[in-house]
């Protein structure tokens, strides 16, 4: 099997290395990429959507159609992990371990009943090996705050610097993992529950969907922004600008969420009582 | 033998992007372990990814980020002081949508796993045949 993997690597390749010879140059202004559509988005994003980012124009109104099908497949991934993983019923452990928080004692309790899970001088653990790490938890706690304020920032400031839905979501769903990496998986999960991510990974999708059906209902195009000038009192260029950001916020919520239910059932197996 | 040099020198991007490529599709045919195809298939996406990243690079070109002042005073852009938007466009949704499918590819590892106890592809033919 390796050698035939091989043989067919190295002819694939040699294939591919001998039609580079037709491409062009590193850097050439002049390639076929860069000479048919992109000018015109180049030169005309500024006056035509008032975005001086002309990857944000390009990918929530050029393409929008693109980007809502992109999100649809994002949102159809977190639907198929979760069909595909979650297991329903609450089982627990046989034996539970929790921590008594003021002394670092651990206790193990046999049998499926244990301790409740809201005990203020118990914590519980989870029955693989968990470090007591103060460090890594404190310094977890300060830092997420100032990620996701980030997160919001790459989101709105998407029209003016290199940002947008897909970053700003990303970075959100990254310290929301981050959360449930550094504590424990149930904290997150108290924090951002189950019922609520799959509403607001359906939410995006909607927003965005609903964006598009909302010009359709004015009387423009699907995805057509400036129809909205009347309801935002505002021109329809300005009016692009303002769809563009409201279908950013959609993409947001939809990659943050998605992000969050992926990692949510991949680390807890689909029992969403012990992480990773 | 300079020919080739000044080709390989102009064109070392479609060599790293191949050689990268190439990583991934021999860890997706040989490996015998589904993580490690799963693995070569992030590989090959990122060759992809950098393939087309490549092909928006304009010399003496800056990001696609239109300068401007207050206000909208018309003022000329030239399509050639900016590289171009259109694959970072692309490959932005792409990245995305490959961690999404990477989610995907091990919740169906995880499952595998549950029937068969084992991620090893030979191990895994050899059961079902067995059953």
């Amino acid at each position: 099997m390796k050698t035939i993997a091989l043989i067919i690597v190295i002819i694939t390749g040699s294939f591919l290395l001998y039609a580079t010879v037709d491409f062009p140059s590193w850097g050439d202004p002049q390639s076929p990429a860069s000479t048919h559509v992109s000018p015109r988005y180049i030169e005309r994003t500024l006056e035509e959507t008032s975005v001086p980012n002309v990857v944000t124009a390009v990918l929530a109104d050029y393409r929008g159609f693109d980007t809502l099908f992109e999100t649809t497949v994002i949102f159809a991934a977190g639907v198929a992990c979760f069909f595909l993983l979650r297991a329903f019923g609450k089982e627990r452990p046989a034996t539970g371990l929790y921590r008594h928080l003021l002394t670092g004692v651990t206790v193990r309790i046999k049998g499926s009943a244990g301790l409740p899970d809201d005990m203020e001088e118990f914590e519980r653990i989870d029955t693989l090996w968990t470090p007591y790490d103060p460090i890594v938890k404190v310094m977890c706690q300060r830092l997420i705050p100032f990620i996701q304020l980030f997160a919001l920032y790459v989101i709105a400031h998407g029209h003016h610097s290199p940002g947008g839905g897909f970053q700003g979501g990303v970075i959100l769903g990254a310290s929301l993992i981050l959360l449930s990496i550094s504590h424990n998986f149930r904290i997150a999960l108290r924090r951002m529950g189950e019922r609520l991510d799959a509403l607001l990974c359906a939410l995006g999708v909607a927003i965005y969907a609903g964006t598009g059906a909302l010009c359709l209902l004015l009387g423009a195009n699907f995805l057509d922004y400036s129809a909205l000038a009347g309801i935002l009192h505002v021109d329809p260029v300005t009016a692009r600008s303002h769809g563009i950001l409201i279908v950013e916020i959609g993409v947001g919520i939809a990659v943050m969420a998605t992000m969050v239910l992926i990692y949510n059932n991949l680390a807890s197996a689909g029992k969403f009582d012990e992480g990773l | 033998m300079s020919d080739f040099f000044s080709h390989l020198v102009a064109r070392y991007n479609y060599w790293i992007y191949i050689t990268l490529m190439m990583i991934g599709l021999y860890a997706m045919i040989a490996k015998n372990n589904l993580v490690k195809k799963i693995i070569g298939m992030n590989i090959f996406q990122t060759a992809i990814i950098l393939f087309y990243i490549s092909i928006g690079a304009k010399k003496g070109a800056t990001i696609p980020i239109i300068s401007h002042g207050s206000g909208h005073e018309a003022h000329v852009v030239k399509a050639a002081d900016y590289i171009n938007p259109l694959p970072h466009v692309l490959m932005l949704t792409a990245i995305v949508v490959a961690v999404a499918t990477l989610g995907v590819a091990l919740a169906l590892a995880v499952q595998v796993y549950r029937q068969y106890k084992t991620l090893e592809e030979d191990e895994i033919l050899q059961k079902i045949r067995e059953s």
